[in-house]
């Protein structure tokens, strides 16, 4: 069981950006996914979610032996993909609440109902975890959330939907060392055997609090290089030029 | 099957052609096809009116030959209609109901039918419903009228309570105010008469259901609520129409009076078949410190033009306008809002927001009239309108007259459209685009549904979602 990526092209408007991407992630373990800018990372999120702007050329991708691309955006999301957005999007008037109702109702079989009450019990629960005032519950989605509101949400998310994988795109980008913990405690009580993650991020930091089973860092639209938790150091202190620089010499 | 499930099942089938059905028609009198002085003197004697009321109506249809159609602000599609193939006047012949057991049955399933929903049945006891000209259910709950509440149709209004109905009667709107005001106060028949005594405050909401039944046959229902000094009330009304395959005309004219300190409130929401022209005439006029609100919701018909007023003529008049237009594919939704200040310290505000989905248009036209010798007037505008697809349209035509310096106006208008990044990030959390197209309408008109009461805006919910359901793919 797992999600297998096996020799992914993908482009955008005819450029080229995924370049024959391979990777297994499979249940139970955490990937981290490091690499410059323009490496193709967040593209990588994007495609396996199903963003039409993105034109997958050749490859496939399976999801426990599902065709992912055989799946609409929602599909792909009630079988067990969940993506947390580096830049989560605003919708005006829709409450926090209502949004992930409806998100999880849409999981129900048809004709039944969502408990109401155990729903609220369930989200002012995971909502106290993540140090988020319940006030939020009323309030419309990311709308006018700072930075850190914005990924404890994806966050919140994440754990009140229990998806089978997930992806997170620079989920750190933009959080202050306090706000990076407490998600990153959200991400780890997810762990879990039955659940496969994996981390896309441009910093080491992330790893320090999400210790990750395998580390992959990807240049020009591939994967180049697979380690242990130590290959996120080694990139910390070395930079990406080394990679870079293996790569030209190889 | 009890009752309730049986209802629910109804619903259930129903869910995705709601409106589009029809039961048997038992029209006792009908005017015929087209409108003559013969048609009026025929309406006025089925309905036995008053000499006072025949003159008023033969006047209006003198007027109603003469003016001409609006084209030249408004949509040429008013020349579509054809005057001569419309019948004015047709009636089951049935005294208006008083009770829920004497209504018949085929009305009721059609109620059930239209999924109002069960909170509804227990305001039941105070609804009058309109069903084809007459009045079929009017049943005033007896505490309305023990506080004196007059509450009737207007056929009954215009006769038992002459005293108090006519001296308002055509003075909000008056029979020349455009050519559709006319043609009702020529052909009226049906609509509510609700008189509320001083101090008296109403405080069950009173409602009325309308709907057209009969193929080709207009509604020209009229309806004139006068609130007493002091007093308040909440008045609703609701409209949902079977399709039709020929264009059918709805022209109505509601009058308020809301007398000195009074408040009045008056809620709609219409869903009408696309083949409706919905071209109706709303004012109130507020006297000193008195409050009139129009909450209004429009959804469907071929063209809906719709502009509810307010004439605050008191010193420390409101007025309000908080209205939502969904326009669908074929549809033109045409509304706006009238403020005529007339006192000083009077203040308005206006609160419109519109939906384009498909090929739909919505046009939001707004009048603020503030004349120079006034002061301390107030009025704010805000009009947002949200584009579903690339096709839709919207265009605003605000008319603002302030004359004078002693006066704060503002106006607010924002045109938006659903972004594709919202509806993938929905999406991406398990929603179908028409639930996420449907969530994000909702959340657009989130803040004005509240303005309506609780099972209104679970009906609104439903119907933008059924809107919805259509407008992707």
């Amino acid at each position: 069981m797992s999600l297998l990526i096996t020799d992914l092209h993908a482009a955008i408007d005819g450029t080229e950006i995924l370049k024959g991407l391979n990777l297994e992630v499979p249940k139970g373990e955490v990937h981290a996914i490091m690499g410059p800018n323009g490496s193709g990372k967040s593209t990588l999120a994007k495609v396996l979610a199903g963003h039409e702007d993105y034109q997958v050329t050749s490859g496939s991708v399976s999801m426990d032996n599902q065709d992912l691309f055989a799946m609409e955006v929602d599909e792909r999301s009630r079988a067990g993909f969940f993506l947390a957005f580096q830049y989560p999007a605003e919708i005006p008037g829709v409450s926090n609440a209502n949004f992930l109702r409806a998100a999880l109702q849409a999981r129900m079989p048809k004709g039944e109902d969502l408990d109401a009450v155990e729903f609220y019990k369930e989200m002012r629960d995971k909502m106290g975890k993540l140090g988020m005032d319940q006030k939020f519950t009323g309030r419309a989605v990311n709308e006018g959330f700072s930075g850190g509101e914005k990924k404890r949400n994806e966050i919140l998310q994440l754990m009140m939907l229990a998806p089978s994988y997930a992806v997170l795109d620079e989920t750190d980008s933009g959080l202050d060392i306090d706000a990076l913990k407490v998600v990153a405690e959200g991400v780890n009580t997810m762990r879990s055997p039955a659940r496969g993650f994996l981390v896309i991020t441009h910093y080491q930091r992330l790893l320090d609090y999400i210790v990750p089973d395998v580390v992959h860092v990807m240049a020009d639209g591939k994967i180049v290089k697979t380690g242990g938790k130590d290959l996120a150091l080694e990139l910390e202190e070395k930079g990406y030029d080394w990679v870079k620089e293996e790569l030209v010499t190889s | 099957m009890d009752k309730e499930s049986q209802t629910v099942t109804a619903i259930a089938e129903e869910k995705d052609t709601v409106g589009d059905f029809t039961f048997p028609e038992r029209n006792k009198f009908d005017a015929g096809y087209g409108l003559s002085e013969a048609t009026v003197d025929y309406i006025c004697d089925v309905k036995n009116d008053p000499d006072w009321v025949r003159d008023f109506r033969k006047k209006a249809l003198r007027i109603f030959e003469e003016k001409p159609m609006p084209t030249h602000w408004a949509t040429k599609d008013l020349e579509t209609i054809n005057f001569d193939k419309i019948r004015y006047y047709l009636s089951d012949g049935e005294r208006p109901k008083r009770s829920w057991d004497e209504v018949p049955d085929d009305i009721k399933e059609t109620f059930e039918r239209l999924g109002i929903p069960e909170q509804e049945r227990a305001f039941l006891a105070g609804v009058e419903a309109q069903f084809d000209s007459e009045a079929a259910y009017s049943n005033v709950k007896d505490a309305v009228s023990e506080q004196g509440v007059i509450f009737v149709n207007s056929a009954e209004g215009l006769k038992e309570h002459e005293e108090v109905f006519r001296p308002w009667f055509g003075k909000v709107i008056p029979s020349s105010d455009n050519k559709f005001s006319a043609l009702n106060s020529a052909v009226f028949s049906g609509g509510s008469f609700i008189y509320v005594p001083p101090g008296v405050k109403v405080t069950h909401p009173l409602q009325a259901y309308f709907r057209i039944n009969s193929e080709n046959f207009g509604q020209f229902e009229r309806t004139l609520i006068i609130v007493d000094e002091g007093a308040e009330l909440t008045y609703m009304e609701g409209c949902t129409a079977p399709k039709f395959e020929t264009a059918t005309l709805h022209s109505a004219v509601v009058e308020l009076v809301a007398m000195k300190d009074a408040k009045l409130q008056y809620i709609t929401v219409q869903n009408w078949s696309s083949n409706v022209f919905n071209l109706v005439t709303k004012r109130g006029i507020a006297h000193e410190n008195a409050e009139v609100r129009w909450i209004d919701c429009n959804i469907g018909s071929r063209l809906t033009m719709k502009y509810p007023g307010v004439v605050m003529k008191g010193k420390g008049a409101r007025g309000e306008v908080v209205s939502i237009a969904l326009a669908n594919d074929g549809q033109h939704q045409d509304t706006g809002a009238k403020m005529i200040h007339a006192a000083d310290n009077t203040t308005s505000n206006v609160v419109s927001k519109s939906i384009s989905v498909g090929e739909g248009r919505s046009t939001y036209r707004g009048q603020v009239h503030i004349p120079k010798h006034l002061k301390g007037c107030v009025n704010n505008t805000e009009c947002d309108a949200l584009l579903i697809n690339s096709k839709s349209k919207t265009d605003t035509y605000p008319a603002i007259s302030v004359k004078g310096n002693k006066h704060a106006t503002q106006h607010e208008a924002s045109v938006s459209q659903v972004s594709e990044e919202q509806i993938f990030y929905m999406q991406q959390r398990g929603l179908s685009e028409a639930e996420a197209m449907s969530l994000s309408v909702n959340g657009f008109v989130n803040d004005l549904v509240r303005e309506f009461p609780m099972e209104y805006s679970v009906e609104l919910k439903r119907l933008i979602d059924l809107e919805m359901e259509g407008s992707v793919g």
